[in-house]
C-alpha cells in the first residue's frame, strides 16, 4: 500500500478488528479492512468466507462482536450501524438482485429509495422527469425514463441500480458495495458496467467489487481483500498479482495436502442426459453409471443449479432428451409427473417453497407422491399412511418419530430427512438433487450423506448440485464443473478433491 | 406429559368450540324465547331452510382448499333455479330434463371457471366474480327480469314438502353431500393432492401432481354444487327469481371460514362449514325472534365473516395468506 496517498487523503472507509459471532461459530475473525478514495477494491473469497457477513455488518443488518472499529472518511461511525443509517454516513449498496421492480418505470424505480423515507405529499413529476434525465445523461445513459424497467437489457438494468445508488450518497465522496453486480451478464455488456464503475471511483469515491470471477476483479480493480474462513487471507495489489496468486489465496495454500481417494470401479452408464439446453445452460450431455454419485457445480452465474429442475421438467427446456433403461424422453416437454412416473426424483433446495409443506403433518408429506403408489386412491387408511410413515421415519432416523406432527415442528435436518424419505422410498432410477444438506446442521448432515448413498448402493444413478465444495468431495464419485452454462472440466479420483473443485471453478470461469 | 397433555386440551377445546358455543346459543334463546324459539317446527325449519346455504358453502371449501375462490357460486345457483323454471314452467319440459340442463349449465361454468384460470394464469377471484355477474346477467335476460313460478310439484315434494322425522328431505341431502366432500377430503388421494396444491403449489407440482388440472376439477366440482343449490331453491321455492340467489355469496365465505376454525381446525372442512351454516343461522334467527329487524342479517353475516377469517388465521398461526 503506498502510505504517502493514505496519509495524504485519509482511508475512505476502516474496519479494525471486526469479528462476527453466529452461535458460537465465529463468521469473521479480526478483520481489518480499507479502502482508499477513488480507488475499486476487490473482495474475494469462496462461499462461506465471510464475504456477505461483512457487507451486512456494513449495511447495518448485523451486528458485530464488541471491540471492533469502523471510520469513513476519517469521521468515526459507533457499531453496529443504525439501520438505514448507511446512506448518511456515504456508503451505498448494490446487491446481486439490484432492488428493482421490473414492472415500475424507470424513474418511479430511480426515485424508491427517496420515496420509501420521505413524506412527499405532492410528486412534481415533470421536474423528476427532468433530473432523472439529467442524471442518466451525466452518466451517459440513453434509456427513455418513463419506460418500464423490464423492458431494459439486464446490464441496463445494472446501471439503473448503480446510478441509483450513486445518486442516494449525493454529490459528496462515497463508498460504492457492488454485490455480485455482473455474474448473469454477457462479456460484452461487462465492459459498459466497468466503464461506469472507472467513472465513479474517478470522481473520489470508493468502491467495493464482490465478485467471484477473478479474471473481472483482476480487469476493474486496483487493490483486492480475500476472506478465508472468516479471516483476511490477505489483500494484493492488482497488477503486481497473477491469476495463481488470487485462486492460491481464495482456496489457501494447502492444495497438495489434500486429501485424494483412489477411483472406483463404476459399471457402464444407464443413464444418459444429453444435449440439455434450457434457461443458462446450453448443450450439456451427461452419462451416469448406476450407483455412481455425480456432482455438478460451477460459480453463481455458472448455471449448474438449474439442471437438476430442467431434467426433471420444472423448468422448460429447449431441447435434451433423456434415455434411461428402457425408454427415451424427450426434455423439451416432460412434466414433473412424467418424470416421477419415468423413474426420476428432484429433491429441490428451497426446502419451505418446494419441498414440503411446513404447516402440514409429516405423514402427509412423506406419503404425498406414493399416494398411488402404495396405498389404495379411493380408500387412504389413516392408521396405514401413518405406520408407513413411521416406518420411513424410522429408516431415515428422522427424531422424533411422530408423523402426525407438522413438519414446520422439526429440525432443519430433520425436515431434510423427511423429504429424503418422500423422494427415496419411490426407489428411482436417478435422483436429482439441489443443494441437499441446505439449512442442515453438522450432524444431520452426515445422515442426509448416508441417505444419498443408500440410494445410489441401491442402484440409483444420483446427479447433485451443490455450490459446497466440501460436500461435492465428501460424497461425489466424480464432479463435473459448468462455466457460463457448459460443460467445462471434469474431476474425478484421485484429483478430486474439495480444493481441486474450488481450483478448476476458477480456473474454467476464464 | 403434562405439556402435551395441555396442548391436547387446547387442541380439543378448539375443535368443538364451535359446537359449545352453537349449543349456549341455542340454550339462551330457548331460555329467552321458550314459546317460539325451542319448538320442534322452528328447528325442523331451521334445519330444512339452509340446506341450499349448506350445499353452496360445500361447493366453495372445495377450490378453497386448493386455495382459489369461486365468488360466482351463488349466480350459478340463481341461473341453475331459472333454468329449472323456464325449462319446466314456461317450455314444458320434464322436471328431471330441466333438472339435468341445470346441472350441465354448472360444469360448463366450473370448466370455463378453470380454463381462464388456468391457461391465462389469472387469479380466480378475478374471473369468478367477471364470470359470476356476466351470468347475472343471462339469469336477467332469460327470465326478462320476472320472478317466474309454476315448477313441477314433483320437484317441491322431493326437496321440501316430504319429511323425515319432520324434517324435509333437503337437508338430508345436504347431509349425504357432507358426507360425501368428507369422505373424499380425507380418504382419497385427490383430496389429499388438493390439500398440497392449495397449500404448497410448487411442492405439490414437484410432487408430479397436475395442478392446473387439480384446480380445474375443484371449480368444475364447486359450480356443480352450485348448480345443485340451484335445484334445491328451485325446489323450496317452487319457482324462480332472478336476484334473491346472490345472497348466498357472503354467508357461504363466512361459514367456509368459520368452519374452518372447528373439527378440523387449520383447514377448510365440510362437518366444520356445515355446523358453522347452523351456528350463524341460529345466531340470526334468535335475534329475529328477540325483535332485531332483518337488517341484522347483514352486520351478522358481515361481522362473522371479518371475525371468522381472523379467527381462522390465529389458528393457522398467522401465516401469510397466499391469495
Amino acid at each position: 500500500m503506498d502510505a504517502e496517498v493514505t496519509q495524504a487523503t485519509g482511508p475512505a472507509l476502516e474496519i479494525r478488528r471486526l469479528s462476527k459471532t453466529f452461535g458460537g461459530q465465529k463468521a469473521l475473525r479480526e478483520v481489518d479492512f480499507s479502502l482508499l478514495p477513488g480507488e475499486v477494491h476487490g473482495l474475494l473469497g469462496q462461499n462461506g468466507s465471510g464475504k456477505s457477513t461483512l457487507i451486512k455488518v456494513l449495511a447495518g443488518f448485523h451486528e458485530p462482536d464488541p471491540g471492533a472499529t469502523l471510520s469513513v472518511f476519517g469521521q468515526d461511525v459507533p457499531l453496529p450501524v443504525p439501520p438505514g443509517e448507511f446512506r448518511r454516513l456515504g456508503l451505498s449498496f448494490v446487491h446481486q438482485t439490484l432492488g428493482l421492480v421490473p414492472s415500475l418505470t424507470v424513474l418511479e424505480n430511480l426515485l424508491l429509495p427517496r420515496l420509501s423515507t420521505s413524506r412527499a405529499w405532492r410528486i412534481d413529476w415533470a421536474a423528476e422527469r427532468a433530473a432523472a434525465l439529467a442524471t442518466l445523461a451525466r452518466y451517459d445513459l440513453d434509456i427513455d425514463p418513463s419506460a418500464p424497467l423490464s423492458r431494459l437489457s439486464s446490464v441496463e438494468r445494472a446501471l439503473v441500480a448503480i446510478v441509483r445508488a450513486v445518486e442516494e450518497i449525493g454529490a459528496r465522496r462515497g463508498v460504492l458495495v457492488l454485490d455480485e453486480p455482473t455474474p448473469f451478464l454477457p462479456r460484452r455488456d461487462v465492459e459498459r458496467l466497468f466503464a461506469m464503475i472507472r467513472r465513479i471511483a474517478a470522481g473520489g469515491s470508493a468502491v467495493v467489487f464482490v465478485s467471484h470471477d477473478i479474471d473481472e476483479v483482476r480487469e476493474i480493480t486496483d487493490r483486492a481483500t480475500v476472506l478465508r474462513d472468516g479471516q483476511v487471507a490477505g489483500t494484493l495489489v492488482t497488477q503486481a498479482a497473477s491469476r495463481e496468486a488470487f485462486v492460491r489465496m481464495i482456496i489457501g495454500r494447502d492444495l497438495d495436502a489434500a486429501a485424494s481417494r483412489p477411483a472406483r470401479a463404476v459399471p457402464a452408464p444407464t443413464v444418459v442426459l444429453s444435449g440439455l439446453s434450457g434457461g443458462q445452460v446450453e448443450d450439456l450431455t451427461i452419462a451416469l453409471a448406476p450407483g455412481e454419485i455425480v456432482g455438478i457445480t460451477g460459480l453463481l452465474g455458472a448455471g449448474y443449479e438449474q439442471v437438476p429442475y430442467l431434467a426433471y421438467g420444472a423448468l422448460p427446456a429447449t431441447s435434451g432428451t433423456l434415455e434411461l433403461p428402457g425408454r427415451r424422453l424427450g426434455l423439451a416437454d416432460l412434466s414433473p409427473a412424467a418424470a416421477l412416473e419415468a423413474g426420476l426424483v428432484l429433491i429441490p433446495a428451497d426446502r419451505p417453497v418446494a419441498g414440503g409443506v411446513g404447516g402440514l403433518p409429516v405423514v402427509d408429506n412423506v406419503t404425498l407422491p406414493a399416494l398411488s403408489r402404495r396405498f389404495r386412491p379411493w380408500l387412504l387408511r389413516r392408521g396405514q399412511m401413518l405406520r408407513v410413515a413411521r416406518d420411513l421415519n424410522a429408516a431415515f432416523g428422522v427424531t422424533p418419530n411422530r408423523p402426525e406432527l407438522t413438519l414446520s415442528a422439526l429440525s432443519g435436518g430433520n425436515q431434510q430427512k423427511v423429504i429424503l424419505a418422500k423422494w427415496l422410498q419411490l426407489q428411482p432410477v436417478l435422483v436429482l438433487l439441489d443443494e441437499p444438506t441446505q439449512g442442515v446442521d453438522v450432524g444431520a448432515r452426515q445422515l442426509v450423506f448416508r441417505a444419498i448413498r443408500a440410494a445410489a448402493q441401491n442402484g440409483a444413478c444420483v446427479l447433485c448440485a451443490s455450490s459446497d465444495a466440501d460436500q461435492l468431495a465428501e460424497i461425489c464419485d466424480r464432479v463435473l464443473v459448468l462455466a457460463r452454462g457448459r460443460l467445462a472440466a471434469e474431476i474425478t479420483p484421485p484429483a478430486l478433491s474439495k480444493h481441486a473443485i474450488v481450483a478448476q471453478c476458477y480456473q474454467v470461469a476464464a | 406429559m403434562s405439556p402435551s397433555r395441555g396442548r391436547s386440551l387446547v387442541d380439543q377445546a378448539e375443535r368443538y368450540g364451535l359446537i359449545a358455543a352453537l349449543a349456549l346459543m341455542v340454550v339462551v334463546f330457548s331460555i329467552l324465547k321458550p314459546e317460539t324459539f325451542f319448538t320442534w317446527s322452528n328447528l325442523s325449519t331451521i334445519l330444512g331452510s339452509q340446506a341450499v346455504l349448506v350445499v353452496v358453502t360445500l361447493g366453495l371449501i372445495i377450490p378453497l382448499t386448493a386455495n382459489d375462490f369461486d365468488v360466482s357460486i351463488a349466480n350459478v345457483l340463481t341461473l341453475s333455479s331459472m333454468i329449472i323454471a323456464v325449462l319446466n314452467a314456461q317450455l314444458g319440459w320434464p322436471i328431471w330434463l330441466a333438472v339435468v340442463a341445470a346441472l350441465a349449465m354448472g360444469v360448463v361454468v366450473g370448466a370455463v371457471n378453470g380454463f381462464f384460470i388456468t391457461y391465462f394464469r389469472i387469479h380466480s377471484l378475478i374471473v369468478t366474480l367477471g364470470i359470476g355477474t356476466f351470468l347475472h346477467g343471462l339469469t336477467l335476460y332469460s327470465s326478462d327480469s320476472m320472478t317466474i313460478s309454476g315448477i313441477a310439484d314433483s320437484l317441491m315434494n322431493g326437496v321440501i314438502v316430504w319429511t323425515l322425522f319432520g324434517i324435509p328431505l333437503e337437508f338430508y341431502y345436504a347431509l349425504i353431500l357432507c358426507a360425501l366432500v368428507w369422505y373424499v377430503f380425507e380418504y382419497t388421494a385427490i383430496g389429499r393432492r388438493m390439500l398440497f396444491v392449495g397449500r404448497g403449489r410448487e411442492v405439490a407440482r414437484l410432487s408430479g401432481i397436475d395442478t392446473d388440472r387439480v384446480r380445474r376439477w375443484c371449480l368444475i366440482a364447486s359450480s356443480l354444487m352450485g348448480a345443485l343449490a340451484g335445484v334445491l331453491y328451485a325446489g323450496t321455492q317452487g319457482a324462480a327469481d332472478p336476484v334473491s340467489g346472490a345472497s348466498y355469496l357472503l354467508p357461504a365465505f363466512a361459514a367456509s371460514f368459520l368452519g374452518s376454525t372447528s373439527i378440523r381446525p387449520g383447514r377448510f372442512n365440510p362437518w366444520g362449514a356445515m355446523l358453522a351454516v347452523y351456528f350463524l343461522v341460529v345466531g340470526i334467527t334468535g335475534l329475529v325472534f328477540l325483535g332485531a329487524s332483518s337488517f341484522v342479517q347483514d352486520m351478522f353475516y358481515g361481522g362473522a365473516l371479518v371475525l371468522a377469517v381472523t379467527l381462522s388465521q390465529l389458528v393457522r398461526g398467522r401465516e401469510e395468506q397466499q391469495f
